[in-house]
């Protein structure tokens, strides 16, 4: 590797480093409230962080994921609270324990030093839906009426389709005959509803589409859904390092009714009000709480967004190429070496981008971290091939030539093996890039935020603008790397070998 | 100045020279000839170093040559193949000072150096910030040469030099390589497949077959006293052609 690419990817790491820094925890007093990747999650968790930050820096982590891993965040310490439900928690989190009561809950979150609130005063329930002109038409009201109709599409949430308490225990104690049954956005599934596409979904009893689409809710007449009474878990350790700010959040205790709730979520999906505001105006109208909140304007948010995907990006990418081209260079000098290392990076490759920011998540918690490490991942393979491929290119009399003019191998690679692989390398490095900016959309999954974000909170609010807002921006950074790898090609590559030297 | 004994290469289990001796005088330019596969080109890649022997040993000035000494061996012997081996990425002048630069040398006296050797190979000064790419045949086969000679070695070794060359080209190059030998007085080891090229430079003529030396000598000692029956047919079959058509009225 040539002394002035080195230069320029520490170079890029440290910035990218700096700048990932820059987004994690900025004050370690600060309370860190999570929330998961629905609605009602980010508008409980603004709450949330509203009254916390009456006594002490909050900061909310909005959308992290499914309830597994916002769960496993709490216990790990990356968050200190969030809004979770009584039926999830003894049907899904708690599962293998069974929990009988309250107490038994407690006991048992105690262990891995958490604790809940009580009830906030509303319970958000599964629940099927549908259409009510189809159910009508089909003559359907209750759960177990589903049992004549095997033919109905049916899309469920992708949480619904795998947990516990979700389709397949629904299926057996009602043993629904249904046979199209498919995982998508909870919030596509609505949109395909109102399309006419969809049939049947789950439904949240809190969610503000069950008027919006004209839903039945369909009557659970064999008990199966267990009650889901909102509260907060929260990390055992606040009462003592936040006392002030555990008693300023504990005060939503008993004080958000089921239609409130809707009419909350109502405003942030229908009508597109930011959850901060929706949260604000609550609490200043039911708690007589005032703080501030105000819409962020799209430029501050361009700019966040941009800076957060450009550290994810120059970290994750710069370190691929201190690592890959010498291991592409190791891979050149021993063929045997080269298959395993091939493989190696090959298989890396073939993971699902999404799959790899997942697997991340035991080793490297949720955030910029993770996100780094699996982009770090996915951008080792078109580097480390085409540096082999590079080096393993050069014409063999020409690597004898250098040979027996008596250069030591490092002299070699330095003066003309890495010059004349040079193009292959960049090339490499390009993709990677490009593949890079892409991929890195997806760390808003994991709290990595980016461009990322926009989009998913688009998806989630069907905001298109929201999701342009992410879209557009990291298609022109795509293109903006490439033109910036194509002008650095022409600085790197050596006249000698450029196409236009042959005239 | 070169020496191999009891030399055996195999390339997959086939012999491409097979328990040769063979010791190179001190500057005289020896010719290795032979049809191809005869193992001409394995002995000069030996003698660099660029293949290591299965059996026997190569000296070069009295020293054996061993992988951990042949960087410093290799900079005393020059080398050029037959297409030159040029590096793509560097111009004429820095294809030939590459080594010179490696090693320290100052600017002055590389800048002496190479004009010491374009006025030797007859290479015009203005094709010196060339690329290779840019160069004709003939005058990419002056850059290697130039090369090959920038540090003064004691050895140049030329495996097939003009072997690329058209005729014409190849002919002025010819009596240009004589000169520089002649004025240079440098151990010259040369591999050619042609006769005539061989008579022309060489003070002896190796001959080879199957990987096996079959006659070494002058080409006036292989007509009188040819070693076998190969030897003669061998220089027959490059002489019949001109010949035939010399006999026609």
């Amino acid at each position: 590797m040539s002394l002035r690419l080195r230069l320029a990817a520490g170079l890029m790491l440290a910035v990218g480093l700096l700048l990932v820094a820059g987004e994690s925890r900025p004050d370690p007093r600060a309370i860190m409230v999570g929330s998961k990747n629905f609605t009602e999650g980010v508008v409980l968790g603004e709450l949330v962080r509203a009254l916390a930050s009456t006594e002490t820096p909050a900061e909310h982590r909005q959308a992290l994921g499914g309830t597994r891993l916002v769960f496993n965040a709490l216990v790990s310490g990356e968050i200190d609270v969030y809004a979770e439900y009584t039926g999830t928690l003894t049907h899904e989190i708690l599962a293998q324990q069974q929990p009988e009561s309250r107490e038994e809950i407690r006991e048992i979150l105690a262990e891995s030093g958490l604790r809940m609130s009580e009830s906030l005063g509303f319970r958000d329930n599964f629940a099927l839906g549908m259409r009510k002109d189809l159910a009508e038409r089909l003559g359907i009201r209750r759960v177990s009426d589903l049992r004549a109709h095997p033919d109905l599409v049916v899309r469920f949430g992708t949480e619904f389709m795998e947990r516990g308490d979700g389709w397949p225990g629904l299926k057996r104690h009602y043993s629904l005959p249904q046979q199209d049954v498919l995982g998508v956005e909870h919030d596509l599934a609505y949109r395909g509803m109102a399309a006419g596409g969809v049939d049947l979904t789950d439904l949240y009893t809190t969610d503000a589409e069950i008027t919006y689409y004209d839903l039945l809710t369909l009557e659970d007449d064999l008990d199966y859904f267990p009650s889901y009474e909102a509260l907060l878990l929260y990390r055992a350790e606040l009462a003592e390092t936040q006392p002030a700010a555990l008693q300023a959040m504990l005060r939503l205790e008993g004080q958000i009714d089921e239609a409130e709730m809707i009419a909350m979520n109502a405003r942030v999906k229908l009508e597109g009000v930011q959850e901060n505001v929706v949260a604000a105006d609550f609490l200043r109208n039911e708690l007589g709480v005032d703080v501030d909140a105000r819409e962020t304007l799209r430029s501050e948010r361009f700019f966040r967004y941009t800076g957060q995907h450009l550290a994810l990006v120059a970290s994750s990418l710069s370190a691929a190429i201190l690592v890959a081209v010498p291991l592409g260079i190791a891979a050149a000098r021993r063929p045997r070496l080269a298959q395993v290392i091939l493989g190696v990076v090959g298989v890396a490759q073939t993971i699902p981008a999404l799959a790899l920011l997942v697997f991340m998540i035991p080793l490297f918690g949720i955030g910029a971290g993770p996100a780094v490490v699996a982009l770090f991942l996915y951008s080792l393979l078109p580097i480390v091939r085409n540096t082999h491929t590079g080096l393993t290119g050069i014409p063999l009399p020409l690597r004898e030539s250098a040979e027996a003019l008596g250069l030591s191998s490092r002299a070699r690679l330095r003066l003309i093996e890495a010059p004349l692989a040079a193009p292959s390398i960049l090339a490499g490095i390009k993709t990677a890039a490009v593949i890079n900016v892409g991929a890195a959309t997806l760390g808003a999954l994991i709290g990595a935020g980016g461009y990322g974000q926009p989009i998913l909170t688009g998806i989630r609010l069907d905001d298109m603008g929201l999701i342009l807002e992410g879209a557009v921006p990291a298609a022109l950074l795509a293109i903006g790397v490439q033109g910036l790898f194509e002008w650095a090609e022409r600085a790197v590559v050596p006249a000698g070998i450029r196409p236009q030297a042959r005239d | 100045m070169l020496e191999l004994s009891h030399v055996t290469k195999r390339y997959a289990g086939v012999a491409a020279l097979e328990n040769c001796d063979l010791s190179v005088a001190s500057g005289e330019t020896t010719v290795l000839i032979g049809p191809s596969g005869c193992g001409k080109s394995t002995i000069l890649r030996l003698m660099i170093g660029l293949q290591l022997p299965d059996a026997g040993n190569i000296r070069f000035a009295g020293q054996p040559l061993e992988p951990a000494k042949l960087p410093a061996l290799r900079q005393r012997m020059g080398y050029v193949l037959q297409d030159g081996g040029l590096f793509p990425h560097l111009s004429a002048r820095d294809n030939t000072t590459l080594m010179a630069e490696h090693l320290g040398w100052s600017s002055q006296r590389i800048a002496s150096r190479i004009e010491d050797l374009a006025e030797l190979t007859h290479f015009p000064f203005d094709g010196l910030d060339r690329f290779p790419l840019q160069l004709s045949g003939g005058q990419q086969q002056r850059v290697s040469l130039m090369r090959a000679l920038m540090l003064d070695p004691e050895v140049l070794l030329l495996d097939e030099p003009l072997g690329a060359l058209d005729p014409m080209i190849r002919f002025e190059l010819q009596n240009d390589l004589r000169e520089i030998f002649s004025r240079l007085r440098k151990t010259v080891v040369m591999v050619t497949h042609d006769l005539g090229e061989a008579a022309f430079f060489g003070d002896t003529i190796v001959l080879l077959r199957d990987g096996r030396i079959v006659q070494k000598g002058t080409l006036r000692e292989m007509l009188r006293t040819p070693a076998d029956e190969f030897v003669t047919r061998f220089i027959q079959a490059q002489r019949a052609p001109l010949e035939a058509m010399e006999q026609q009225p």
